[in-house]
């Protein structure tokens, strides 16, 4: 009887080491599921990511299946809403796609929500390939957060290079350029400025563009700090030139989004529109050729800019398989891939140029040379609850155009944001 | 033989001092007992989840949370004093008002036409009945979509326009700006500033447009519900009565006026009230179709919250605007049920 007892409890101590020592192998390389979080869901954006995906076995050993959790949407409006349940939930993803700057510190670093990377940079020397300017961004009391993937430019007006030859035009370059060339389009009948601002980020982007524009990038810059006062005479010289901007609109901005007026321009119904260089990917997604570049009125020499990043959330399950995919999202290899088909430039500093398109050279160059300023309406600038605030008076402003009362709501929303006094 | 067992295990308590409650419990039926053991669930599940969440709800409407990490520090009613002075939830009040207006007039309107004409003893009235009330089925998301296409202003029902020719009916429908408003030059908008009624006069006091295409498509898909409503009240109606008017020499429309329509008020109440509170929650409908809406005219009190909670992370505003939106619901339902409880106690 005890005979028997021994020999089955020796038996079952034997299975379980046996296992034990079968997952400590398995352990050596990465299993589970990796759900990675994005808002990219079209063209060349999920092409990228496809690439990425497919880096991933490459450089992670093991078997680790891939979840794409996307949702659609422009600037990752509805993509939040679903992360913020998802997190304040306790069901984080992986890894999820946010930008860089105010976004991630504010939303999600400052309340104890990420993991800080530090070891990660140092293991892949991540310090001396990405800019200085973008370390700081993504870190928060001296430890990095996010491993940025792109540089987007918000600042780039778009036009059709055959508008503007059939009317002897050239594209503007001060705001006074912009009201001449705009009246004579207007005078022949086409739409001086596309807008698409059925969600409202794209009149806030247009508003950026034309703050920094008017106030120059120091001033801008300040905007975000408290050091440029949003009362100040400057700030309504440049709401003015919004203004003005907004009476060269098509009549229909409310109902299109940004890419459909983008279609206005490629039709040659609309001649020019003040978008992200992802427009750039837009266009060629759709076959258009006869497109030219410049920055907006006043921007010469800045280059607004903003990132995606990707990050691990506390908690996060399979932490291991988040950090290889981190690995490769900032690897040089994963951004030659994924850059490109994005439509955007590398945030490190050693890609090789010759793999990207003319407009993307040329944003190669700027990035180089320009000062680099913080995007509003992407997240880089201000706090979520600040940019939902300063939405929503762009909203009101498009429609009532009342300069007045959009600047103090303005200056009450740095308030609330607990910037200005 | 079930109670007989129930008593046979108590013998081994038998020491334990007894409480009323066995006396109680065996007093009551086993049918009883299946009743209340069916019903606790059930209570339970409502009592956590929606009693539990509107108390939760309330408690963070009056708390300090304003990020992503909750802070329930008591804030008092600051949230709810700074909502009421946002503009844009001033404007969500207006365009909830014109909204539940217009469109429990033109489902109730409508509703009744559609249910007069199929009660006039038409051939396959069931075809009709059903045509009408086929767009009910549809989620109101799809609503949404669907006439967003309709009324997009470079397709749809413009590009018909177009083609035929008609171009004068071409309509910016949700994205059109206006607010129709007393003028404030206008004499009227004078003499309203004189007694210190201004405000009646300020360019965003009116009726938004825009806000006409999304009742035109809550209609399209509610007022088939209404006929429906006003079919069984116009059936309940006893044909003797309408036929002692006829006989009276009543005209057809006279007999609608004095007899179907008074008979219908409790039908047209409760349609009221069922349309009514569809129409204070708003949500699905206007996030498909034309979201905020130029300069917020098709805003609605749900989207700001969803969107400042989600987006912005103001959960205490945003709880603070479900909880005015439950007054409100509150405020159109519960004299209905204090009512309609009144009227059956009557029966």
């Amino acid at each position: 009887m005890l005979k028997r007892k021994s020999f089955w409890l020796i038996s079952v101590l034997v299975i379980v080491a046996l296992a034990l020592v079968a997952c400590g192998e398995e352990e050596k390389g990465l299993g589970g599921k990796l759900e990675v979080f994005s808002w990219w869901t079209t063209g060349g954006e999920a092409a990228g990511l496809q690439k990425l995906f497919d880096l991933y076995p490459t450089v992670c050993p093991g078997d680790v299946e891939i979840i794409n959790a996307t949702v659609a949407g422009g600037a990752g409006f509805q993509a939040r809403q679903v992360l913020t349940t998802r997190m304040l939930g306790g069901d984080p993803p992986g890894s999820f796609q946010v930008h860089m700057g105010h976004e991630l510190t504010d939303t999600w670093v400052t309340t104890g929500y990420m993991e800080p990377l530090d070891s990660l940079f140092e293991e892949e020397n991540w310090k001396d390939v990405f800019p200085k300017g973008v370390l700081d961004i993504i870190s928060y009391q001296g430890k990095p957060y996010s491993v940025p993937v792109n540089i987007h430019r918000a600042n780039v007006l778009w036009y059709n290079k055959q508008v503007f030859s059939a009317n002897n035009l050239q594209p503007p370059a001060t705001f006074d350029d912009f009201f001449r060339v705009a009246d004579a389009l207007k005078a022949k009948g086409i739409t001086p400025l596309a807008l698409g601002d059925v969600e409202v980020w794209s009149s806030t982007h247009l508003m950026e563009t034309v703050l920094l524009g008017s106030l120059g990038a120091e001033k801008y810059k300040g905007l975000w700090t408290g050091d440029t006062d949003w009362k100040s005479a400057d700030v309504t010289k440049a709401l003015e030139n919004f203004k003005k901007m907004l009476s060269y609109v098509n009549s229909d901005h409310s109902g299109l989004t940004w890419d459909q007026a983008n279609d206005l321009v490629i039709q040659g119904k609309a001649a020019m529109t003040i978008m992200g260089d992802w427009a750039n990917a837009d266009y060629q997604a759709k076959k258009f050729t006869d497109y030219g570049w410049a920055p907006p009125p006043g921007t010469k020499g800045m280059y607004q800019a903003l990132s995606d990043t990707f990050g691990l959330p506390k908690n996060a399950p399979n932490p291991e398989a988040v950090k290889c995919w981190l690995k490769v999202a900032g690897s040089k290899a994963g951004q030659e891939a994924f850059n490109p088909l994005k439509g955007s430039i590398c945030a490190r500093t050693d890609c090789d140029k010759s793999l990207f398109n003319p407009y993307l050279q040329s944003a190669i160059d700027d990035w180089a040379k320009d000062a680099i300023v913080p995007s509003l309406a992407h997240g880089a600038a201000a706090s979520q609850g600040w940019v939902t605030e300063i939405n929503d008076a762009v909203t009101l402003f498009v429609t009532d155009q009342n300069v007045s009362s959009f600047q103090q709501r303005l200056a009450q929303a740095c308030v609330e944001a607990k910037v200005c006094r | 033989m079930q109670t007989g067992g129930a008593a046979g295990k108590t013998g081994a308590f038998s020491r334990l001092p007894r409480l009323p409650f066995g006396k109680l419990f065996r007093s009551v039926s086993w049918d009883r007992r299946i009743a209340v053991a069916l019903i606790v669930p059930s209570t339970v599940a409502v009592a956590v989840f929606v009693y539990g969440f509107i108390g939760w709800s309330a408690l963070v409407s009056v708390s300090e949370w304003d990020t992503v990490r909750p802070d329930y520090d008591f804030a008092g009613l600051r949230n709810f004093r700074e909502l009421f002075s946002n503009f844009r939830f001033q404007l969500d009040i207006r365009n909830m008002v014109v909204f539940t207006v217009l469109f429990v007039l033109a489902c109730l309107v409508i509703g009744f036409g559609l249910a007069a004409l199929v009660d006039r003893g038409i051939g396959a009235e069931g075809v009709f009945r059903s045509i009408y009330l086929f767009p009910m089925a549809v989620s109101f998301i799809v609503t949404g979509v669907v006439w967003r296409w309709l009324l997009a202003p470079r397709a749809g029902v413009n590009l018909l326009f177009d083609r035929a020719g008609m171009d004068s009916l071409k309509y910016a429908w949700y994205t059109d700006p206006t607010v129709l408003h007393v003028p404030s030059e206008s004499r009227l908008g004078e003499a309203l500033d004189f007694v210190g009624l201004g405000f009646l006069a300020d360019a965003h006091f009116g009726l938004p447009l825009a806000m006409i295409s999304v009742v035109i498509a809550a209609t399209w898909q509610m007022s088939g519900f209404v006929m429906v409503l006003y079919l069984a009240g116009l059936r309940a109606i006893p044909e003797e009565m309408k036929e002692a008017a006829r006989v009276d020499g009543a005209s057809e429309f006279q007999v609608i006026r004095h007899i179907s329509l008074p008979l219908l008020r409790p039908v047209t109440l409760s349609a009221m009230i069922i349309l009514g509170h569809v129409s204070l929650k708003i949500f699905d409908l206007i996030v498909a179709m034309s979201r905020r809406g130029p300069g917020f005219a098709t805003d609605v009190p749900a989207l700001f919250m969803f969107e400042t909670t989600f987006q912005g992370g103001y959960f205490a505003r945003g709880a603070a605007i479900s909880i005015v939106m439950l007054l409100s619901v509150s405020l159109l339902v519960i004299p209905y049920l204090i009512w309609s409880l009144r009227r059956e106690a009557r029966v």
